[in-house]
C-alpha cells in the first residue's frame, strides 16, 4: 500500500467526531467518557523504546471503521408483508368470533373470510422467505419457548387448523359442527398471531427492535386491529359494519400512539425512523393512518367513505410494518446504535458517571 | 468421564451425561497477533469454506472486513494514531527506535515530527461460543445445538435458512450463504475435536495468539498473561469475554484486547436476546388483551 492510498488519520478522526454528534448528544454513552481520564495509556508500542509515554487517545476509532457490529436481517420483502397479513388474519379472527357471538352474521362472514385470507397467505410468505423453502417442515421438529419464531410457527399452524373450518362453516355452510367448535380456538389464537411478531423482532440484537420490546407487540396489535376493522368495513354493508369501523378507528389511534411511545422509548435510537427508507415509510404510514381514521370517523357510514378509509388504514398498517422492518436494518447497519446503549449501560453500572 | 471445567451452559454438560467432554474454547491473545491471516486461511482450507470476494477496504490492511457465512475467522487491522505526550523531536533513545520511527515515516506516517504516535492493533475474531448463546436459543428448527464439548454448532442438514440466528447474535457472527440459503459459522472444528485435534486456526497460528484448550485452563492462563502485561507497563491490556457474569454468561472463545472492544468491532456489553424473554412475552400478552378488549369494546360501543 502506498502512502497515497492511506486516508490521513487526522481527517478520519475529525470526520468521526462530526458524525458522532449527529446521532448522540454530547456526554452520552459514545462521548469522551470512558475513553479519557481513566485510560491515560503508556507506551506507543512495547517494542518502540522503553520510556513510558502517557497518551490521550482522542482520535482513535470508537467503531471498527464504521462497520456494523451486528448483522442486519437477510429477510426478504416477504417478512414485512407477513407482519401485515399475520396481523390482519389474527385480528380478523377475533372480530369474526365477536360478530358471530353478537349474532351479526353478515359482518362475521366477511371477517372470517379476512381471517382465512390472512392465514392462507402467511405461510406461503414465510416459506418463500426461507433460504431452503423445501425444508419448511423443519420448523415443526421442535417447540421452543425461547424462540419466538418457533412459537410463531406453531401458532400459525394451529391458527390455520382452527380458522379454516370456522371460515368454511360461515362461507360454505360446512363443516358446521367442526367449524363451530373451532371458532373459539381461532379467536384465542388470533391475538397471539397478531402480536408474537412484535416479540419476533424485539428478541434480537438489533437495537431499534430490542429496545422497543414493550411497544412493538402493542404496535402490531394496533395495526392488526386497524387492518381487520378496515378490511371488514370495506366488505360489509355499512348497517352491519359499525363494530368494524370502531375497531378500525381504535386500531388507528393505537398505531399513532404506540409509534410515538416507541420513539420516545428509543430516544437517540429513534433516528432510524426519521431518515432513509424507514423514515419515508413511517411518515407515509402516519399520514395514511390519520387520514384513514379521520375518514372512517367522518364518512364511514357511507359505503364509499368506508371503502376509502379502510383502504387508507390497510395501507397505513402495511407501511408501518415496512417502516419497522427498514428501521431495524438501518439500526443494525449503524455500529453506534449497537455500541451507544451498551456504553450507556456500562456507565450506569459504574454509578452514572462514566469512569 | 466428567468434565473438568465448571463453567456450565444451560443444558451442557447435563444433557450429555457420561458422554460430556471438558468444555473447550479459544483464548485469542491479540497482544501477540501479527496479522498474518494464517488462521483465516487454515480455517477456509480445513472447513472448505468457499471464497469470498475480497478487496481493499480503504480503511486499513484489512481486506476481509467481517465475519460471515464464508469467513469464520477474521483478522481486524486497526491503525491508530494517538497523541503522544512527551515525544520529542530531539534525539531518539536508541538507533533501533530511530529506525522504527524512520520506517513509519517511510510508510507515510509521521510520528515524531508532529507529536503523534502510531500503533497497529490486530485481532483474530471468531464465533464466541457463548455460554448463553442467542443463536441457539432462537433457532426454530433445532439446527443449532450444543456439542459435547460445550461449543455451538449449526447442523447443516437441518438448517432451513430462516435467518433468525443472524439477527439474534450480539456479535454479528452468523450469516446466510447466498447461493446455498443456509447459515454457516465457526464449528470450533467439531470434526477435529472428535479426533482429539486442535482447531485449524489455532494449529496454524505462528505466534500462539490463538490458543486452544480447556476453557478453565485458558482462563487461568489469560489471567496470568494480563498480569504480566500490566507488570510490563501495558496497562491497556484487558480480557474480554472472560466474565461468566456478563450478558452472555461468558464466552467459550474469549480475548485479550489492547483497547476497548468496540475499537475491534466487538460489542462492549453484549447481552443474550433471551435475557428479556419474559418481558417480551409479557408485552405480547398485554397486547393480546388490548386487542381482545378493543374488539369487545367496538361491539359495546354502539349499535351494530
Amino acid at each position: 500500500m502506498s502512502p497515497e492510498d492511506r486516508e490521513p488519520e487526522e481527517v478520519r478522526g475529525d470526520v468521526r467526531a462530526a458524525t458522532d454528534g449527529d446521532t448522540y448528544v454530547e456526554g452520552d454513552s459514545l462521548g469522551e467518557g470512558p475513553h479519557t481520564a481513566q485510560e491515560a495509556r503508556t507506551g506507543v508500542g512495547r517494542d518502540r523504546g522503553t520510556k513510558e509515554i502517557p497518551m490521550v487517545p482522542k482520535d482513535r476509532p470508537r467503531t471498527y471503521y464504521d462497520r456494523p457490529v451486528v448483522k442486519p436481517p437477510v429477510w426478504k420483502p416477504e417478512i414485512p408483508w407477513y407482519l401485515f397479513t399475520g396481523g390482519l388474519g389474527g385480528a380478523s379472527s377475533v372480530l369474526a368470533y365477536a360478530a358471530t357471538l353478537a349474532g351479526n352474521r353478515r359482518l362475521a362472514k366477511r371477517a372470517w373470510f379476512c381471517a382465512f385470507s390472512g392465514i392462507a397467505v402467511s405461510p406461503l410468505l414465510l416459506i418463500s422467505d426461507l433460504g431452503r423453502p423445501e425444508r419448511f417442515l423443519n420448523m415443526l421438529r421442535v417447540f421452543k419457548i425461547t424462540s419466538p419464531m418457533s412459537v410463531g410457527s406453531w401458532v400459525l399452524v394451529a391458527n390455520s387448523l382452527a380458522v379454516t373450518p370456522a371460515a368454511a362453516g360461515h362461507l360454505l355452510g360446512f363443516p358446521k359442527g367442526i367449524g363451530r367448535r373451532a371458532e373459539p380456538a381461532a379467536a384465542l389464537l388470533g391475538p397471539a398471531l397478531a402480536t408474537y411478531t412484535g416479540v419476533l423482532l424485539s428478541n434480537t440484537s438489533i437495537p431499534a427492535w430490542s429496545e422497543a420490546r414493550m411497544e412493538l407487540p402493542l404496535l402490531f396489535a394496533s395495526g392488526g386491529a386497524a387492518s381487520a376493522g378496515g378490511a371488514a368495513a370495506i366488505a360489509t354493508p355499512t348497517r352491519y359494519a359499525g363494530p368494524a369501523r370502531r375497531l378500525a378507528i381504535a386500531g388507528a389511534a393505537g398505531e399513532i400512539v404506540n409509534t410515538e411511545l416507541m420513539k420516545r422509548r428509543l430516544g437517540d435510537l429513534s433516528s432510524v425512523y426519521e431518515t432513509g427508507e424507514a423514515g419515508g415509510f413511517d411518515k407515509a404510514s402516519t399520514a395514511l393512518t390519520i387520514a384513514g381514521g379521520a375518514v372512517m370517523a367522518a364518512a364511514g357510514r357511507r359505503r364509499a367513505g368506508a371503502v376509502v378509509a379502510g383502504a387508507l388504514l390497510l395501507a397505513g398498517a402495511l407501511t408501518k410494518r415496512w417502516a419497522v422492518f427498514k428501521a431495524g436494518i438501518a439500526s443494525a447497519e449503524d455500529p453506534r446504535q449497537t455500541v451507544g446503549p451498551q456504553r450507556q449501560r456500562i456507565a450506569e453500572r459504574r454509578g452514572g458517571v462514566p469512569a | 468421564m466428567s468434565p473438568a471445567t465448571v463453567i456450565e451452559t444451560p443444558v451442557w454438560p447435563d444433557s450429555y451425561g457420561d458422554e460430556a467432554k471438558p468444555r473447550v474454547g479459544f483464548f485469542t491473545d491479540t497482544s501477540v497477533c501479527i496479522g498474518c491471516k494464517a488462521c483465516e486461511v487454515a480455517c477456509k482450507e480445513w472447513n472448505h469454506v468457499p471464497e469470498d470476494p475480497q478487496g481493499y477496504t480503504a480503511t486499513s490492511y484489512d481486506n476481509s472486513a467481517q465475519l460471515g457465512a464464508n469467513r469464520w475467522r477474521h483478522v481486524a487491522f486497526i491503525e491508530q494514531v494517538v497523541e503522544v505526550n512527551g515525544v520529542e523531536d530531539g534525539a531518539p533513545d536508541s538507533w533501533v527506535q530511530e529506525a522504527q520511527r524512520q520506517q513509519l515515516v517511510d510508510q507515510g506516517v509521521e510520528t515524531h515530527e508532529d507529536d503523534r504516535g502510531f500503533r497497529w492493533l490486530m485481532s483474530s475474531d471468531v464465533c464466541k461460543h457463548c455460554t448463553d448463546a442467542a443463536c441457539l436459543d432462537v433457532c426454530p428448527t433445532g439446527s443449532l445445538f450444543r456439542t459435547e464439548f460445550g461449543t455451538v454448532v449449526v447442523q447443516e442438514d437441518i438448517c432451513n435458512g430462516c435467518g433468525y440466528c443472524i439477527v439474534a447474535c450480539p456479535f454479528g457472527v452468523l450469516d446466510q450463504r447466498k447461493d446455498d440459503g443456509r447459515v454457516w459459522k465457526c464449528t470450533l472444528c467439531y470434526d477435529r475435536l472428535q479426533d482429539d485435534m486442535e482447531p485449524a486456526c489455532a494449529h496454524a497460528c505462528p505466534t500462539d495468539s490463538i490458543q486452544f484448550g480447556e476453557l478453565d485452563e485458558l482462563l487461568e492462563r489469560a489471567g496470568e498473561r494480563v498480569e504480566k502485561l500490566h507488570d510490563r507497563g501495558v496497562s491497556e491490556a484487558r480480557l474480554y469475554g472472560h466474565d461468566t457474569d456478563d450478558g452472555v454468561g461468558g464466552f467459550g472463545a474469549f480475548f485479550l484486547l489492547l483497547d476497548e472492544p468496540e475499537t475491534y468491532g466487538l460489542p462492549p456489553d453484549p447481552v443474550v436476546t433471551t435475557r428479556h424473554l419474559g418481558e417480551n412475552w409479557r408485552a405480547a400478552g398485554v397486547a393480546c388483551l388490548a386487542l381482545a378488549g378493543a374488539v369487545i369494546g367496538s361491539f359495546l360501543g354502539g349499535r351494530g
